[in-house]
């Protein structure tokens, strides 16, 4: 009995490796093999991001993409580098879930000779020498101009600072989003003495941020802004909203509520052109064709700059504010356009 | 007459487990040849990324043997990343302080969760479901900042590599060794010590009894709730060593880490062979179970372009193909 059933696996086994051998195709010399190992995808914006990296890192570009969903384990990504280093991938795109416990993986692909391109949010090592160049969205400045908005807002509808009463639905907490997202909330409220009733996390999804807006509202009548720090949060905080019979909008002098949101994804954007999402900061979720010209660039065997910031923009409902003047991450004041949205933006856009 | 009846139903699970775990790496190695499955390194990374996992699972297959279960597990492994981390890094203890006090929590929840079921005799699922709430609950109130371990011994030890004899040569014609880290050769022990308590031990033995059967183990004499304990404390402390191999992996401590870590840990004890009704079971099945986990998600990175949540279903695949084998086994066995 025992072996039967061994030999019967054994010809499984020898089928099942006769069709792989016949069916594997073997890669081109010149091809430039790229693994990516991706934090999962929670999130509209994320699927925009892994989309990019797709089209950008096709077989028609001359690459191969080998792409590795975490699903929000960082293990599972110590996991998959581990399986690139062993594959001998030609780049690693690192697009980790945390921002700590990177050292001794990061020196295995240094020890390996693979340069590690760090995308969207940053890691925190010990020697910056273990990756290669970092490609990302600046959030403290999202942060910012998302703080100067609402104080140039209220300053053109004249209410007065101490009225408005802020919750906070934060991203998952001590991803780079939420941490300069935050700061920037928290360095308006300090600059403009906003009342800031609480900030919690909703986990940058749409299920947690209406249960956080839902205990929130029950916990305080007087709140008028809501600062989701992404578009998922803010389209749960807005059901939260409505099914508690308030309204979402501009007017808050009217008893409406006014919902902050960031991300730009076409949904948040569609929200922000029905008026619901008052102001919508972008965070720039094209990243391929950054990171092809950046491994271009270390193919030709240049140096590359080690952060490098992609260009955001910002969106609102309305025209109320024309611009805003910000600090960005490399202390560099800068004035930025509100652009306010119409249908036109909407279907331009590639996500 | 009995007993050598179970240990065959035993002996078969294992020999399915180890038939299996072959089939899948050979098959990985003829397809997968040019991704780097053939690579020592390949086989061993199993253990790399594993170490932590392997150390739980036996833990839990021992209480799973006594026909209990411990869903606290992932929890107490994000407790004692969290313990470890804000110990070394805020509170300026050594890195020895640490990891006795990471062994001391997983032996604290071995002790009072293995009190509260056989003592007290609540349902092990419920009191370990209090656990890992407590556990998650705890690491967070300690911070839910993420803390990086930078403390110098820690990452001495979590950056050292034995290097093997063998290796592979890389693209450019380059020899590269392979590597073992200690966590490795620490799990390995505790693997080749779980098997050797199980097998030849009196505890071990009176565990499989109690699994089997309680009322006829208690019927001759075995101290049954003394034994239980033991399980549980056993089991508790393996989990805050496996927390320990957990974090030198990921010189780290976050709240979210190890979320679902004892579902991982109880399907690979039942891939490896374990009856969740208990009294079957062994760590070297378990260990297997850990490695099949380990080569579906390189399969599948190999693979490239498959989503990475078809490990998910392949594992859910693999389960019910356990437990459909397991319930024919005991099927036949009331027959007789």
């Amino acid at each position: 009995m025992k072996k039967k059933i061994m030999a019967a696996v054994m010809t499984a086994a020898m089928v099942a490796g006769l069709a792989g051998s016949t069916a594997s195709v073997y890669a081109a010399e010149d091809t430039i093999t790229v693994g990516f190992s991706q934090v999962g995808a929670e999130s509209d914006w994320r699927t925009a991001n892994t989309e990019s990296m797709k089209t950008t890192f096709s077989e028609e570009n001359g690459y191969e993409l080998i792409f590795d969903d975490a699903q929000q384990k960082q293990e599972n990504q110590l996991t998959a580098i581990r399986n690139f280093i062993q594959q001998e991938v030609d780049y690693i795109l690192l697009a980790p879930v945390t921002e700590t416990g990177w050292d001794t993986v990061l020196q295995e692909a240094k020890d390996a000779g693979i340069p590690v391109i760090i995308v969207d949010r940053m890691v925190d090592v010990s020697d910056d020498s273990l990756y290669t160049t970092w490609i990302g969205t600046d959030s403290l400045l999202e942060g910012r101009k998302a703080a100067e908005w609402l104080n140039a807002y209220a300053t053109a509808k004249e209410i007065a600072p101490e009225d408005l009463h802020i919750v906070d639905i934060q991203g998952t907490i001590g991803s780079t989003a939420q941490i300069g997202r935050s700061q920037g909330l928290e360095e308006g409220v300090e600059k403009y003495g906003w009342d800031l009733l609480e900030q919690q996390s909703g986990e940058f999804t749409q299920a947690k941020g209406q249960e956080v807006m839902e205990s929130m509202l029950k916990k305080y009548d007087n709140i008028n802004v809501v600062y989701c720090e992404n578009d998922n949060e803010a389209f749960g905080a807005i059901d939260a909203i409505e099914s508690a019979g308030k309204t979402v909008g501009s007017d808050i002098a009217n008893g409406e509520i006014l919902v902050i949101s960031f991300d730009t994804t076409n949904a948040g954007l569609t929200e922000t052109l029905a008026g619901r999402i008052a102001c919508d900061v972008e965070c720039n979720p094209l990243h391929g064709p950054r990171a092809e010209a950046l491994i271009k660039e270390l193919e030709a065997g240049n140096e590359v700059e080690k952060l490098n910031y992609v260009d955001e923009e910002i969106f609102a409902a309305d025209d109320a504010v024309a611009s805003v003047t910000a600090v960005n991450s490399l202390d560099e004041e800068a004035e930025y356009a509100v652009t306010p949205i119409t249908q036109e933006i909407i279907d331009g856009r590639a996500y | 007459m009995k007993q050598k009846k179970k240990m065959t139903s035993t002996g078969f699970l294992l020999l399915i487990t180890i038939a299996l775990f072959i089939v899948m790496y050979v098959a990985g190695m003829v397809i997968f040849a040019d991704k780097g499955f053939a690579k020592p390194q390949m086989f061993l990374n199993l253990f790399v990324s594993n170490a932590g996992l392997l150390v739980i699972s036996c833990g839990l297959t021992i209480v799973m043997i006594t026909g209990g279960i411990d869903i606290s597990v992932g929890s107490v492994t994000a407790l004692v990343c969290m313990v470890m981390a804000d110990l070394m890094e805020n509170k300026g203890a050594s890195a020895y302080v640490a990891v006795l006090v990471a062994l001391g929590i997983g032996l604290l929840f071995g002790i009072v969760q293995g009190f509260l079921v056989t003592y007290m005799g609540i349902q092990p699922f419920i009191v370990t479901l209090a656990g890992m709430f407590f556990g998650r609950g705890l690491t967070a109130i300690i911070s839910t900042d993420m803390i990086a371990i930078k403390n110098e011994l820690f990452l001495k030890w979590a950056n050292f590599r034995f290097y093997m004899p063998f290796g592979s040569t890389n693209k450019k014609g380059k020899f590269i060794p392979a590597y073992i880290p200690p966590t490795v050769v620490i799990a390995l022990i505790v693997v080749i010590l779980c098997a050797i308590l199980l097998k030849y031990r009196k505890f071990g033995r009176k565990l499989y009894a109690i699994g089997g059967n309680k009322q006829s183990a208690l019927m001759m004499g075995l101290d049954v709730k003394k034994t239980m304990f033991k399980a549980y404390v056993l089991d508790g402390f393996l989990a805050g060593l496996g927390g320990f191999l957990f974090c030198l992996n990921s010189c780290a401590g976050f709240v979210e880490q190890a979320k679902g870590l004892e579902m991982d840990a109880i399907s690979s004890a039942v891939i490896g062979g374990t009856l969740l009704s208990g009294g079957v079971g062994t760590p070297i099945g378990t260990m297997f179970g850990v490695l099949i986990k380990g080569t579906i998600s390189s399969l599948i990175t190999a693979q490239g372009t498959l989503s990475s949540w078809w490990v998910r279903i392949v594992l859910s695949a693999l389960l019910c193909f356990f437990i459909v084998i397991q319930s024919v086994l005991a099927s036949a066995k009331k027959k007789k």
